[in-house]
């Protein structure tokens, strides 16, 4: 119990700068949101995702109006679940959950999200490895890889897993700046590479371009070994691939520094501007290379060089603040470790991981997971800022009561995800009803809490 | 100052998505086109840090 308060105590001490709500003179205007929310959904991943989907065989009025309609859910999500419980609270979700959920729920929540994003950082690295392994002939992994292909594959790997953890452990701050300096050009790059290759499929003109994406790109045939994906996949795979962002709360820690609720709109930049055309680009050149997923390749065959330095630039960039905020959450369960010491250890575990190609080529499975793990917090949220209050319910009970973990949070977190796996639907359709069921189990179990409480008496009047 | 590197940068991004369309019609070889590209990238990243800031928080 002792070493439970000792990584509470560190965990507050970690956040304790973003424990008050932000001040009024800290709150920013939508360009900002605009910038941010474009840079951070550029990502060396949206290389893999786009030719993901065109080996399972989606068709291209499938493609385009599943990202249409799951990309508008998206957005919606950002701006009527996560923004106006952010810009009403103007806290984190780590001292939100607290209030709620109790601090040693919190500190498992912490530890379970730094795991999630090592395996995250991991296929960052992974992508950004086949373009550092372009010009020393590697070979590339294949769809149906699992495990290390090849001894250059593991050299890459390691190499390149070392210099983001070096980095990650010397400055943050550096990388993240050039991560939104890089971002305009990286969505140029995509789009370039898209259109030089676009002759090579037989497109000479605008108006070629329906047919030879159904003919040639998205031709609804799946690869060999790969399950068959319909307008329901990219609808709910591009609603929830960032599941833990909007609906599992996490981007509360942006948006509570919105002036209005109404620039969770602002997602909008990153859900079209980068996730639509990205994954339509990725498409385009993943057709173009006769079918390969290999990222660095795929890139090299539009852009040359500069698609080679963007697939790193994306992947590098992006894992980087990955590892660094898995080595702080990490940085809980090691009191007497430092921060370098801790990145140090997640960083091994991300390279680990990165070596298993599994990991870049079920990307979609293991988002869908990411996002299925870490949502019923939000639901959590959702339900004891929205529900208990109207129900009569005391919200942020945990608190109130000075209670060390509410036992209502982590019952409705665990029979939401218990349930949803038993559920017979593939992954990509588990987090909805998931969510229904992670508020339905927090509402009942928090009433049922309340009453029990209510019905003992209290130690100064016995 | 500012103002000559921000259109520095919007050159070295035109650098970068114009060649694709020259290709795309025909103008310009694949290898011209990358090699454009690589010196939009440099242009971009040696002008846009002077003058480009965003904050997340």
């Amino acid at each position: 119990m002792k070493s439970a308060s000792t990584i509470t105590r560190r965990l507050d001490a970690l956040y304790e700068f973003d424990r008050e709500p932000v001040a009024e003179r800290k709150l920013q205007g939508p360009a900002n949101f605009l910038g941010i929310y474009s840079g951070e959904h550029i990502a060396g991943t949206e290389y893999v995702i786009g030719p993901l989907f065109v080996s399972h065989g989606v068709t291209a009025p499938d493609f385009f109006l599943g990202l249409l309609v799951g990309n508008i859910l998206a957005v919606l999500s950002w701006a009527f679940v996560t923004s106006p419980i952010s810009v009403r609270t103007r806290l984190t979700l780590y001292w939100k959950l607290r209030k709620i959920a109790g601090p040693y729920l919190t500190v498992a929540y912490s530890l379970v999200n730094a795991l999630m994003f090592c395996f995250l950082a991991g296929s960052m690295i992974s992508v950004s490895a086949t373009a550092v392994g372009l010009p020393f002939n590697m070979k590339m992994p294949a769809l149906g890889d699992m495990l290390p292909n090849s001894v250059g594959w593991v050299i890459i790997v390691l190499l390149v897993g070392a210099a983001v953890t070096a980095l990650a452990i010397l400055g943050f701050e550096k990388i993240s700046q050039f991560s939104k300096i890089a971002s305009p050009w990286m969505i140029l790059v995509f789009i370039a590479g898209a259109i030089a290759v676009l002759p090579n499929l037989g497109v000479a003109s605008l108006s070629d371009f329906w047919r030879v994406a159904n003919e040639k790109i998205w031709t609804g045939v799946p690869y060999q070994g790969q399950s068959k994906f319909t307008f329901w996949h990219v609808m709910f795979f591009a609603w929830f691939c960032n599941l833990a962002m909007h609906i599992g709360m996490s981007d509360m820690s942006l948006l509570r520094f919105a002036r209005k609720w109404q620039y969770g709109f602002a997602s909008a930049s990153g859900m079209f501007l980068g996730h639509f055309v990205a994954w339509s680009a990725s498409s385009i050149l993943c057709a173009a290379a006769s079918g390969s997923v290999a990222p660095g390749p795929i890139a090299y065959l539009g852009a040359g060089v500069a698609g080679a330095v963007c697939v790193v630039a994306a992947g590098w960039t992006t894992a980087n603040p990955t590892l660094y905020r898995a080595g702080l959450a990490l940085q809980v369960a090691t009191p007497d470790w430092k921060r370098w010491k801790v990145t140090l250890w997640a960083g091994i575990v991300t390279t680990v991981a990165a070596l298993f190609p599994a990991l870049m080529m079920k990307l979609l499975d293991f988002v869908a997971l990411y996002g299925l793990i870490l949502m019923p917090m939000g639901a959590v949220i959702f339900a004891d800022f929205w529900l208990l209050p109207r129900l009569g319910l005391r919200a942020e009970y945990a608190e109130s009561k000075q209670l060390a973990f509410s036992w209502p949070a982590l019952l409705a977190w665990l029979l939401a995800l218990a349930l949803s796996f038993a559920l017979p639907y593939e992954i990509f359709f588990k987090a909805l009803p998931g969510w229904f069921i992670a508020v339905a189990c927090f509402v009942v179990f928090s009433a049922m809490q309340q009453k029990l409480q209510r019905s003992q008496p209290s130690p100064v009047n016995a | 100052m500012k103002l000559i590197l921000k259109i520095l940068s919007a050159v070295g991004l035109g650098l970068t998505i114009l060649p694709s369309m020259l290709v795309f019609s025909g103008a310009i070889t694949w290898q011209t086109h990358a090699g454009l590209m690589v010196a939009g990238m440099l242009v971009w990243f040696a002008t846009a840090p002077g003058w480009m800031k965003i904050s997340r928080s």
